[in-house]
């Protein structure tokens, strides 16, 4: 595909393996043809495009960075990429593959039992079962060792009370991993539980009224008295390290695709300017709007040349979680900036959802809160300069 | 069954194509390539076949090391092997069907299907001549009624259909009326045309197979084939850039100029 010129100018493809382009231009032919056509209305509805999900079980994009149990066994370099043409899409669509190969077949894959793996892999792979995260709590973001909702042994099993908030997929998945406090309730007594639809007490509600991530489902999950066997334990975590390393696992794919959402709107904005004609000549001979352009295509190459080397130290095992905060930090920054950006230079159009840059704009307001606040990542860099922690 | 297909490198049709300023050919930086889509569709069709009736399917292609990719994707998408004839010079379809020959004469398929023609140079002639000098039946531009497929279009009869006992196969071809069914003794040569199929994406774990997937590397010295290409290109020009069009105040303003200007009415 013929793009303009953002992966050209500093020979991207030249840095990549002839797999990692096969699966960037897989992922992208699908998003072309399926995702961009739709997503729009679906954005405007605020709904899911929940007809694109055996499509990309098909793909085999779920989870594709894991290895056996029916998943591709891409590098990371190649799944970041995969994740940047989904994130070229839409946001929804990036975090629900985020969320069901980062947060939920991650730590079955790196923690489950043969028995769960066997249970869930294939499945979730498949695109026919989806999965949730639960963590984040009403009460309890960015500190998640405050978290509430625990669970009490019940002879072999164990009994769930609590809830979790803004769970994507939470509405519509078959099994949530929910990490919950155990025993004396201290940060190092949280495990993962595996909790199936249908189990007595667990409930999901959509969370109206989002402006943001509107394709996409985000719940607010409920635990009463949840009977959960001991089968769906996760057995090989135990403490707040579990659900931090899903999450650091997921910000470094997150750190290389906001991209994709930076280059819809670096190409909207570039053919805006050059159509849209003010003065007798096109908007795009201003200098006001060459600096935005030139402004956005160095952020754009600055952010791939950052995600690519943290997926290559991903793949080599050397990339710290101080590197995925910076990553994540400066990138989602940077594709905000590059969409707010993008939005003025198509002036009213701008604001209309015929054009992708204000809805790429609205989701990444979200990514710059989730996945760790961009404060919070500010903060893990401090730490580090500095060697004080600033949370005592 | 044994099904070879083939795999031509082409420039990819959504680039921005520029000619040289001396006209001796195409200015190759910066340019995507991929599989040729008449050749894709082969490939579809030759997996969909193999799927239906067992056996395999081999993907050619001809060309320097960069072709590697596009049997790389062929392979992705469910090839078993690939040969790869290393051959750097011009390519012409005298040279191109001299080379499938000999290669053709190795992997003794029942079936051959190829791109009616490839879309950097549009010759429509490597399909024919390889029939004509292998002595095989030929079915060239098979096709299908509808343009997309829906799962009721996909259940109708195939375009190409083997016979029971192997050793014959029904051919659908778009004519210019319409289309016509042949009846071809295997092997055969088909060419595909664009309404034959769909073909499928390649999947993250099909291209991680393809990796381990073998590639045999021939030349022509060794297919014992002279390749040197009986067509010479002369020069390449672009096509002249359109003139803007105008906008028109009205219906009369619009019936003037088509009657005074274009004199068209």
């Amino acid at each position: 595909m013929e793009r303009s010129g953002v992966e050209a100018l500093y020979r991207l493809d030249d840095a990549l393996s002839a797999e990692e382009r096969a699966v960037r231009d897989a992922v992208a032919r699908v998003v072309d043809g399926e995702v961009l056509p739709v997503i729009g209305r679906h954005f405007r509805e605020g709904t899911f495009p929940a007809q694109l999900i055996p499509r990309l079980g098909e793909l085999g994009v779920l989870g594709a960075n894991l290895t056996g149990y029916g998943c591709a066994g891409v590098s990371n370099v190649a799944y970041g990429l995969g994740l940047q043409e989904l994130e070229r899409g839409d946001s929804g669509l990036r975090s629900f593959a985020s969320v069901q190969g980062s947060l939920v077949m991650y730590p079955i894959h790196a923690w489950g039992s043969e028995e769960q793996k066997q249970r869930f892999l294939p499945a979730m792979a498949g695109g026919t079962c989806i999965g949730c995260f639960g963590l984040t709590e009403p009460e309890a973001g960015s500190d998640p060792g405050s978290m509430r909702t625990r669970a009490v042994r019940d002879g072999e099993g164990w009994v769930l009370d609590g809830s979790k908030a803004w769970i994507t997929n939470g509405t519509v998945a078959d099994v949530a991993v929910v990490w919950a406090k155990t025993d004396d309730g201290g940060p190092d007594s949280v495990r993962g539980f595996l909790v199936e639809k249908g189990m007595t007490g667990f409930a999901a509600r959509e969370i109206p009224g989002k402006l943001s991530l509107r394709a996409s489902w985000t719940a607010e999950l409920s635990f009463t008295e949840v009977r959960v066997p001991a089968r769906n334990v996760l057995p090989g975590v135990q403490g707040l390290r579990g659900p931090l390393s899903c999450l650091n696992n997921a910000r470094a794919g997150i750190a290389f695709a906001v991209t994709g959402a930076a280059i819809a709107c670096f190409e909207a904005a570039q053919a805006y300017a050059a159509q849209r004609r003010q003065f007798d000549r096109p908007i795009g001979s201003f200098q006001l709007t060459q600096e935005k352009l030139a402004d956005m295509l160095e952020r754009i190459v600055q952010a791939q040349l950052l995600g690519l080397r943290l997926l290559r130290l991903k793949d080599e095992g050397k990339a710290s979680p101080v590197m995925v905060s910076l990553a994540k930090r400066a990138n989602v920054r940077s594709a905000l900036e590059v969409a707010r950006s993008a939005r003025t230079i198509l002036g009213a159009n701008g604001i209309t959802d015929d054009f992708p840059p204000l809805r790429h704009a609205l989701n990444l307001e979200s990514v710059l809160t989730y996945e760790g606040t961009h404060e919070v990542h500010t903060l893990v860099l401090g730490k580090a300069i500095t060697g004080i922690d600033a949370f005592g | 069954m044994k099904i070879l297909v083939t795999a031509k490198r082409v420039e990819d049709p959504e680039s921005k194509i520029k000619v040289k300023a001396d006209g001796s050919g195409i200015v190759q930086e910066g340019l995507k390539y991929k599989i040729n889509p008449f050749d894709e569709i082969a490939v579809e069709e030759g997996l969909r076949l193999a799927a239906k009736h067992g056996g395999e399917v081999v993907v050619v292609s001809i060309g320097p090391k960069e072709v590697q990719e596009q049997l790389r994707h062929a392979l992705a998408m469910g090839a078993t092997k690939a040969v790869w004839v290393n051959h750097g010079g011009a390519l012409d379809p005298m040279s191109a069907a001299g080379l499938l020959k000999a290669v053709l004469e190795r992997e003794k398929p029942d079936l051959a299907i190829l791109g009616k023609q490839s879309i950097d140079d549009d010759q429509n002639q490597t399909g024919q001549y390889l029939a004509e000098w292998l002595g095989w039946s030929q079915a060239t531009f098979a096709s299908k009624v509808e343009s997309l497929e829906s799962d009721a279009e996909k259940a109708k009869t195939p375009a190409i259909h083997i016979a029971a006992d192997g050793k014959s196969a029904q051919v659908v071809r778009e004519v210019d009326n319409g289309l016509t069914t042949l009846s071809v003794k295997l092997p055969a040569i088909v060419t595909s045309d664009l309404r034959l199929n769909l073909p499928r994406y390649a999947s993250l774990p099909g291209i991680m197979k393809a990796k381990n997937k073998p590639i045999e590397e021939l030349t022509p010295a060794a297919l014992g084939v002279d390749a040197s290409p009986q067509i010479q290109v002369v020069k390449l020009s672009a096509p002249p850039p359109r003139k803007a069009g105008v906008k028109v105040g009205d219906v009369q303003e619009l019936f003037t100029k088509l009657k005074n200007e274009a004199k068209v009415i």
